[in-house]
């Protein structure tokens, strides 16, 4: 692990270049061993990195950073975070996911391929971040990457499931976006007037079941 | 709230703990006004207060208060930056901001409304924490105060439509040239408190290879287009566009002031340096 400073009140911890399930383990774990501290503000993990902000007022980046590196010792034989399973129904195509005839031609399947292939692996919450709860989505088959939309759209609906270049994700609320929209699930992965957490937390594995493909 | 302005919310010091679910801080887009209003009311800092953004509101009081408004003068009909009585059935008017962006109305005992995660402050673009204020709406002050209300502040804040932002080298600095230090910026009209979206020369962007990371408030992010963003109070907590810079904790009040057409430039320093200024202003709130 590597940490250098960011802004006067954050420090970088770099889990390597690579983005790997292992990256993706030390990143939990660090979050795991640095949530709840006092004087940590906020903790924004990625694929294979995390972001600390820390309290200025308390802490210079000399002071945090070893106050970090000492928490991630003293956690380094914990039991790493439950892992969870969830189930999440989509409706596929139509109105629901029009892009998968985009998809579809992009990758040279049939639209009910893409599906059956979209819905078979298990994915991982690398991460949720972004804006409110996205979670960034790990397993797609590497067949089904397809770019972004050129131009994002200005409203992408709640619940949208998308394909990024090689990624997958779902959009917890109403937003601009411009991943490739395939299907949309009823599931609320995060209600705004509610408390955390969110249907999705790090870590957590994925299967989408499909509902329907119209 | 017999007018709401363009968009008056409810903020805090922002809802801190949540950014590993991707719900950045939020709070006052000025820190320091938002801070100088409680404190001269004798508040509690962090006790929810009114932001009032461009254009202020009307409020009519059903009951006697003690309130200070600080932040950029809206033209209202109290003196700023003073802790002022109130009797009950009286009207305070806001007008168009003649300076900044902001102006903050704090109540002495605060305002008794439901924390969300934590926090009061309303996330505009999510919902979390609340909506904007409409015409009709009603809030209750609450009995939040902890000291006697304090004496008029000194040498308040000065806004100008030209501002100076220190920031300290960011991640990627070594990417990009000194061209982001020695050009002048027209602050967009699509600034609002996600992101202050800057036009002018662009900035070479090499164009590197980022994996997605996790972004801080003040981040200066520079999409393929060359033209920086400065991500506000709710910024996208990850991001994969390369930060030349970032602007100083000292510097955040500046960034609640920068209103749209406003012109922009930065100067770096250095970390040392960025830590200090915030220690002094820190000083300065607490003489006031």
């Amino acid at each position: 692990m590597t940490i250098r400073p960011d802004s006067d009140r954050s420090l970088f911890l770099s889990f390597g270049e690579q983005i790997s399930p292992e990256a993706h383990q030390l990143v939990r774990r660090a979050v795991q061993a640095l949530h709840g501290t006092r004087g940590i503000l906020n903790l924004h993990p990625a694929y294979t990195s995390v972001l600390v902000d820390f309290d200025p007022h308390l802490f210079d980046h000399e002071q945090a950073s070893a106050l970090i590196t000492g928490l991630l010792e003293a956690h380094r034989g914990d039991a790493p975070p439950p892992e969870r399973l969830v189930e999440i129904p989509v409706s596929f195509g139509g109105e629901s996911g029009p892009d998968l005839p985009d998809v579809a031609r992009h990758t040279g399947f049939s639209p009910e391929r893409v599906v059956e292939l979209f819905t078979r692996p298990e994915y991982t919450v690398y991460f949720v971040g972004f804006s409110t709860c996205f979670p960034y989505l790990g397993g797609l088959p590497p067949e089904l990457a397809t770019p972004r939309l050129s131009a994002p759209r200005k409203h992408v609906p709640v619940g949208s499931v998308a394909i990024g270049g090689p990624q997958a994700g779902i959009y917890p609320i109403a937003s601009p976006g411009g991943w490739r929209l395939i299907g949309r699930t009823a599931l609320r992965l995060f209600d705004p007037a509610g408390t955390p957490p969110p249907l999705l937390r790090m870590g957590d594995r994925v299967k989408f079941i499909p509902e329907a493909l119209t | 709230m017999i007018a709401p302005g363009f968009l008056t919310t409810v903020q805090d010091l922002g809802r801190f703990g949540w950014a590993h679910f991707g719900i950045s801080a939020s709070g006052a887009a000025d820190p320091v006004a938002f801070r100088a209003g409680n404190l001269l009311v004798g508040n509690a800092e962090n006790a929810p207060a009114l932001e009032m953004t461009l254009t202020g509101g009307e409020f009519q009081f059903e009951g006697d208060a003690v309130v200070a408004l600080t932040g950029s003068d809206f033209g209202a009909d109290v003196p700023p930056w003073t802790a002022v009585p109130v009797k009950s059935g009286q009207t305070l008017r806001c007008g168009a901001s003649r300076g900044g962006a902001r102006a903050y109305l704090a109540m002495r005992g605060g305002l008794d409304v439901p924390n969300v995660m934590g926090s009061a402050s309303v996330h505009v673009m999510t919902g979390v924490g609340g909506r904007s204020l409409r015409k009709g709406d009603t809030l209750k002050i609450g009995g939040a105060w902890v000291r006697a209300a304090r004496p008029p502040a000194r040498q308040a804040p000065q806004y100008s439509p030209r501002t100076a932002l220190r920031v300290t080298e960011g991640p990627q600095a070594a990417w990009f040239g000194p061209e982001l230090c020695s050009s002048l910026y027209s602050v967009s009209e699509e600034t609002n408190r996600m992101g202050i979206r800057l036009k002018g020369p662009a900035l070479t962007n090499p164009g590197g290879h980022m994996i997605t990371e996790g972004v801080p408030l003040g981040a200066i992010q520079v999409p393929p287009d060359g033209q920086p963003i400065v991500l506000f109070v709710e910024h996208q907590t990850t991001g994969g566009y390369p930060k030349p810079a970032n602007v100083i904790s000292a510097d955040f009040w500046r960034l609640g002031q920068i209103r749209p057409r406003d012109e922009v430039r930065f100067e770096l320093v250095a970390m040392e340096a960025a830590v200090e200024m915030l220690r002094l202003q820190e000083e300065w709130l607490y003489s006031i």
